[in-house]
Formats: structure tokens, C-alpha cells, sequence
């Protein structure tokens, strides 16, 4: 129980201690009074030693050698030597420095706490009486109704029963104009309702939700640990227990108990095992603020060293809503083969298949029986007695569709504009050709340029889709290479190719029909809407598919990497110069020591917490 | 076997995870592999045998400690 409340005043006991040093110095220094310059400094000492002395017990009870055990028998050594100037500020300087500590290092970890703190605390559930009543969030479960109103949280992910709404839905996309939800709309857990009451189903509970499972995601990322990381760690778990090894073979050869004191204070490890972890934390939540999740330090080292980024062109570099854009006919019965077209497609949830339902319009439908997916042709069907296939050339030439001259030149015309070609033929002659064209997102030109300077040597798309094509897009986004008709496998292929000359590649797809290359590239980058794929999948999320903050997370990954360096530079370089200041210098004592450690400490805080407002310029 | 989620007060010193991370390691019924003490979010995440032990006595073990538990989450896995 003494325990307890001597751990609970910690931060009194240093105030404590600090008043009574000042008290003692002023009584020597300003009335030459020595008494109650010893009587206060013993006082502020055994106050100091008490809380530090009782972690350093804890410590000892689960076989810990701690720095709490260093400073502890450091003190007492100098009280029993009668230095009691030491020992009272080696113990304020200890506590005080704990307290700065605590203060700073919860504004590093202020930007995940606020992800955290969005989670959503209580839900309007239905009992079985059929009134509404407050619950704790964890009481729900799936299949529970619940009321959420005008200016509510969320509570978990479902589906509208009755009412109509608008949800703020920026906790989970990033983006903020209002979302209108009625009847059978998916509502997500965090999101807010800003207008309207809606009666909701319970779907999905607690960590199993979207949101859930981005704090999840941050909260483990914040405490992932890198090869260097634990590497610092198990050195620290030997390190402190050699200092008192070492300073304890000082006293027995030297006979210097000053000097052997001095060593276990000075080689307190301090800032190395801090500062880390304080890069990293400030560094993932400076992301989670913008919009970029990051899965872990190692995630931010591999990125930050990145050779090559692989793009998908449809969805990422593309808005991925494309449209028909020129189109050729060969045939006279026009309709009729529409109509078939439109029936084939109508079975396909391609991109293109959309464009090209959407173009026609309403017709007449055909059933559809016999259907054949040919992987990276097209489709083949038998429609209304007649072989229908709808496909790039590859599936023309695969169906021996003879192709003449005009057709051709039609093909290169519409190709050379950065059409994707959709060829339909019926029994084996071509009656359409369809040109269709996407969009480049706006603003990827821009944001392509900063991964350039930011040291990215090659930016590479990989598509699906025809060469001609993709060679446009390269050429207007100043990408380095392009390769069209590529299978998923191919491009998996290609980024083992990329990886086995030693370059660390990063891919950037929608996280849907990417995942193989997503899974094999050393960073892949989903532009998820908080689709759960994205997020399992990859090892960065964008969130909102929004594109412009990939330069963003690139940077800050670079920004945080370079962070943590300067913070084990720090770490080590401060135990080096107090050792080698110690064994060659007069002035060096325990005190300075423990101030310049403590300092320490605070700078690599300090420096960490300039993560949090990394920007990109 | 439950898995249990112990939210702590705010953790400083790298040392207090060594602690925690021995304490809760020690207590017969907790699965010593599954012992991982979050430092930035101040959180202890593990697995334990419910019938050999209770959370209670777990949440003793790191109060005993001097650090603070905030909330306990148990759940059957």
C-alpha cells in the first residue's frame, strides 16, 4: 500500500526535491550555512531514492536489471560515500526528468490516441420489450437493432432497416461531404449521422468492423518492431546488466567507489531504447492524420528506400470509369448485332463490359447460353443461334476472324488515341469495333514528379491492356516504362524479375484483382476506400483512393526513417562522449552525467515529435 | 483459452515492458508465447487458461507492479 502511494506522488516527491535543493544551495551559497545545506540535500535524497528504489525492487523480483536498479545503487553508494549533493540531484534530475518524459511522450503519441479515441462508446439497442436503451458498444451483437440519431456515432458496421439519413463518413474514407443512407444502405461503425434517425442492423461487431480494424491495424503498427528494433533491444536486455558488471569490477580493481558509481549513471541506456519507438509512433500517426496508413517500422523502411514503383493503370492512374469514345461498323444488320453485344456483356462485370452496356443503351436483350471466359481475350457465347465473341485481337485471331486492311487501319487509329479495343465478331466475321478511353486521374502527373525527386529511379506501369494504349498514358505521365497485355501473373512475374536484380519495388493497385502482385512486392500500396481487402492485404493504404497522398507517405517514410537514425546516433553518441569525457576529463561527474542523459532523452523526444507535423513540400 | 487485452496507464520507460512482459510471463496458466506488451499504446495483449487463473489476478500481478490498469478485455478464442 506505501508502495502504491510512494509511486503515485512520484511527480510530487521530484517538485519535493527540487524545492529542497534549491533551499539548501541558497542557505550555503547566500548564509554560508553548511547544516541545512547537508540536512536538505539528505532529505531530498532519501524522499528521491524511495520511488526509484521500489521499481528497482519490482524489478529485481522478476529477474530485471533495470535502469531504475543503476541509479538506485548509484545513490546509495554516493549517500554512503557522504556526497549527498549527488545523490540529491542524481535522484531529482532522475524523477524530473521521468515527468518530462510522460508529458512529452504523450504528445508524440497524441495523433494515434485521437484515431483511437473516435471509437465509437455506446449504442441505442433494442430490447426485447421493444424500447431503446443505452448499452455499452461491447454488449451489441450481430443481429441486434439499434437506433442511432441525429449527431450519433455509428456503433457498429450494418445495414438501414427504416429511417433516411446523411452519414459523415470521413473516419473511414477520409473524404467529409455526407453520404445520404435509406433503407438497405451499409452504414459503418465511427461514422457519423449528421441528419435523420436511422433503425439499423447489426452486421459486423467491435474489431471484426471497418474501423475497428484500421485501429487495429495502427495500434499494432505503432508497436511493430524492425530487425534494428529488436536488435536494440536484445542488446539493452545485456547491456544494463553489464554496466554494473563493469562498474562493479571498477570498485574491486581500483578501489574507487566515486568513480564506480559515476559508470553506472553515465551508462544508463536511456535514449537508445526510447528513441525508436518515438520515431515511429510519430511517424505512423502523422500518417493515420493524412490518410495514409502504415503497416509497422519495417513497412517504413522498405519504403523509404524504394528503387521502383509498379502502377496498375485501370482504378489507380486512371479514374477507372471509362467510356466509348469512337467506335466502327461492318455490318448492315447494326441492331441486331448490338443487341447480341449488349446481351454478352451484360453476363461480364469487366470495366470495359460496363462501358459498353452503358454506351449501347436500351435494346433488345438475347438469352446467352455456352458462355466462355477467355482469360485476356475476352468472352465467347452462343447467342440466338450465333457465334458471338466480344474481345481484344488476341481473341479475333484465337477465332480466326479475318481482319483486312481497313480494319487494321482502324485499329492502329483508334489505338494511337489511347483507346482499349472491344472487337465483336458474329460466326466468325467482324461487325464492331469499339474504342474506349478512361480518364487519367487529375493531378497524378504532379504527384508522379514528387515521387521522382523524392529518389524513386523508375515508376513503371503494368496493365492489362492494349500497348498502344499504355505507351499514351506513360508518355503523358512521364513514366519510365510500359508494358501492356499483361496477365496478373505476368505481372507478378515481373516484379520477382525487378526484385531478383536486388531493387525494392513497391506496387500500387486497387487491392481487388491485384493481390498476388500487392502480396509479392516488398511494399503494396492499396488505394483502398476502407475496403477490408485493401487493408489485409497491403502493407500501405491510401485511404479514399486518393492518389495525391502517395508522395505524402513516401516522404514522411523517408522523413521517419532518417528520424530514427539521428535518434540511435544521438543515443549512442551521448554514452560515448560521457564515457570517454569521464575517463579523460576532470569535470565529469555523476550529476552532469545524469542532466546530459536526461537532456538526452528529451531530444530524442523533441526530434521524434517533429514527425507529427512532417509535411511535403 | 482467453485472450485478454489489458489497457494500462500511459507507459514511459522501455524498462516497465521488460517488467510487465517477466510478471505476466510468470503466472502459471498464461501461454508465455503470447505475452506482448505494447509500449506505444500502453497495452498488454495475451493468451490464458481461464480455469487456472482469473484476469484479476493477472491485473494484481502488474498493479503489484505500480503501474495503473485501465480496463480489461476478456474474450474465448
Amino acid at each position: 500500500m506505501l508502495q502504491r502511494f510512494i509511486l503515485s506522488k512520484k511527480n510530487h516527491i521530484a517538485l519535493l526535491g527540487g524545492i529542497l535543493i534549491a533551499i539548501g544551495f541558497i542557505s550555503k551559497f547566500g548564509f554560508g550555512n553548511v547544516d541545512i545545506f547537508h540536512l536538505a540535500l539528505i532529505i531530498a535524497s532519501v524522499l528521491g531514492i524511495a520511488p526509484i528504489a521500489i521499481q528497482a525492487f519490482q524489478a529485481l523480483k522478476v529477474k530485471v536489471v533495470s535502469i531504475d536498479v543503476l541509479v538506485t545503487i548509484a545513490v546509495t553508494g554516493a549517500f554512503l560515500i557522504k556526497n549527498f549533493e549527488e545523490s540529491a540531484i542524481v535522484t531529482f534530475l532522475f524523477l524530473f526528468g521521468a515527468y518530462l518524459e510522460q508529458r512529452t511522450l504523450n504528445k508524440t503519441r497524441s495523433a494515434i490516441k485521437e484515431l483511437t479515441e473516435m471509437a465509437p462508446e455506446s449504442a441505442l439497442k433494442q430490447m426485447e420489450n421493444g424500447e431503446f436503451e443505452e448499452v455499452e458498444v461491447d454488449e451489441v451483437d450481430v443481429g441486434d437493432i439499434l437506433l442511432v440519431k441525429t449527431g450519433a456515432k455509428v456503433p457498429v458496421d450494418g445495414t438501414v432497416l427504416t429511417g433516411e439519413g446523411h452519414i459523415n463518413e470521413a473516419s473511414i474514407t477520409g473524404e467529409s461531404v455526407p453520404v445520404g443512407k435509406k433503407k438497405d444502405s451499409q452504414v459503418f461503425a465511427g461514422t457519423i449521422l449528421e441528419n435523420g434517425t436511422l433503425q439499423i442492423v447489426a452486421d459486423r461487431v467491435g474489431e471484426d468492423t471497418t474501423f475497428g480494424k484500421i485501429i487495429e491495424l495502427v495500434e499494432e503498427a505503432q508497436d511493430s518492431k524492425s530487425e534494428a528494433e529488436r536488435f536494440i533491444d536484445r542488446f539493452s536486455k545485456y547491456y544494463t546488466p553489464a554496466v554494473l558488471v563493469l562498474a562493479i569490477i571498477i570498485w574491486l580493481i581500483l578501489r574507487d567507489i566515486e568513480l564506480a558509481i559515476t559508470i553506472l549513471v553515465l551508462g544508463c541506456p536511456g535514449a537508445l531504447v526510447i528513441g525508436v519507438p518515438v520515431s515511429n509512433v510519430a511517424g505512423i500517426g502523422n500518417g493515420a492524420r493524412n490518410g495514409v496508413l502504415l503497416k509497422g517500422s519495417e513497412v517504413i523502411n522498405d519504403f523509404s528506400n524504394v528503387d521502383a514503383v509498379i502502377f496498375d493503370k485501370t482504378g489507380t492512374l486512371t479514374i477507372g470509369n471509362p467510356k466509348v469514345a469512337d467506335r466502327e461498323f461492318y455490318a448492315d444488320n447494326i441492331d441486331e448485332v448490338l443487341g447480341y453485344l449488349a446481351s454478352v456483356e451484360n453476363e461480364s462485370d469487366h470495366p470495359l463490359a460496363k462501358a459498353v452496356v452503358e454506351h449501347i443503351g436500351d435494346t433488345k436483350l438475347y438469352p446467352v447460353e455456352n458462355t466462355d471466359v477467355v482469360k485476356g481475350g475476352g468472352i465467347v457465347a452462343r447467342v440466338n443461334g450465333h457465334r458471338v465473341a466480344v474481345g481484344n485481337v488476341f481473341l479475333m485471331e484465337q477465332e480466326n476472324v479475318h481482319l483486312n486492311e481497313k480494319v487494321r487501319e482502324d485499329i492502329a487509329r483508334f489505338e494511337q488515341k489511347g483507346n482499349s479495343l472491344v472487337l465483336t465478331s458474329v460466326d466468325g466475321e467482324l461487325k464492331v469495333l469499339m474504342g474506349i478511353r478512361d480518364r487519367i486521374r487529375p493531378g497524378v502527373k504532379e504527384d508522379l514528379q514528387k515521387l521522382k525527386k523524392l529518389g524513386v529511379k523508375s515508376l513503371i506501369v503494368l496493365s492489362g491492356d492494349n500497348q498502344g494504349t499504355v505507351d499514351l498514358v506513360a508518355r503523358e505521365l512521364g513514366l519510365t516504362k510500359a508494358y501492356g497485355h499483361m496477365l496478373p501473373e505476368d505481372k507478378s512475374a515481373y516484379i520477382e524479375k525487378l526484385q531478383a536484380k536486388g531493387q525494392i519495388v513497391a506496387f500500387v493497385g486497387d487491392g481487388v484483382n491485384d493481390s498476388p502482385s500487392l502480396a509479392l512486392a516488398d511494399i503494396g500500396i492499396a488505394m483502398g476506400s476502407g475496403t477490408d481487402v485493401a487493408i489485409e492485404t497491403s502493407d500501405v493504404v491510401l485511404m479514399n483512393s486518393d492518389f495525391s497522398r502517395l508522395p505524402h507517405a513516401l516522404g514522411l517514410t523517408k522523413a521517419t526513417a532518417n528520424n530514427m537514425r539521428q535518434n540511435i546516433v544521438i543515443a549512442i553518441g551521448v554514452v560515448l562522449v560521457l564515457l570517454t569525457a569521464l575517463f579523460f576529463s576532470e569535470w565529469m561527474n555523476m550529476s552532469i552525467g545524469m542532466l546530459v542523459h536526461e537532456a538526452s532523452i528529451l531530444v530524442v523526444i523533441l526530434n521524434g515529435m517533429r514527425l507529427l507535423r512532417y509535411r511535403l513540400r | 483459452m482467453h485472450k485478454a487485452t489489458i489497457q494500462l496507464g500511459t507507459l514511459t520507460c522501455p524498462s516497465c515492458l521488460q517488467k510487465i512482459d517477466n510478471a505476466v510471463k510468470s503466472l502459471e496458466g498464461v501461454d508465455k508465447e503470447s505475452v506482448n506488451v505494447l509500449f506505444n499504446s500502453s497495452k498488454v495483449k495475451f493468451n490464458f487458461d481461464a480455469e487456472k487463473l482469473s484476469i484479476e489476478k493477472i491485473e494484481n500481478a502488474i498493479i503489484a507492479l505500480g503501474y495503473e490498469v485501465k480496463k480489461s478485455q476478456v474474450r474465448k478464442i
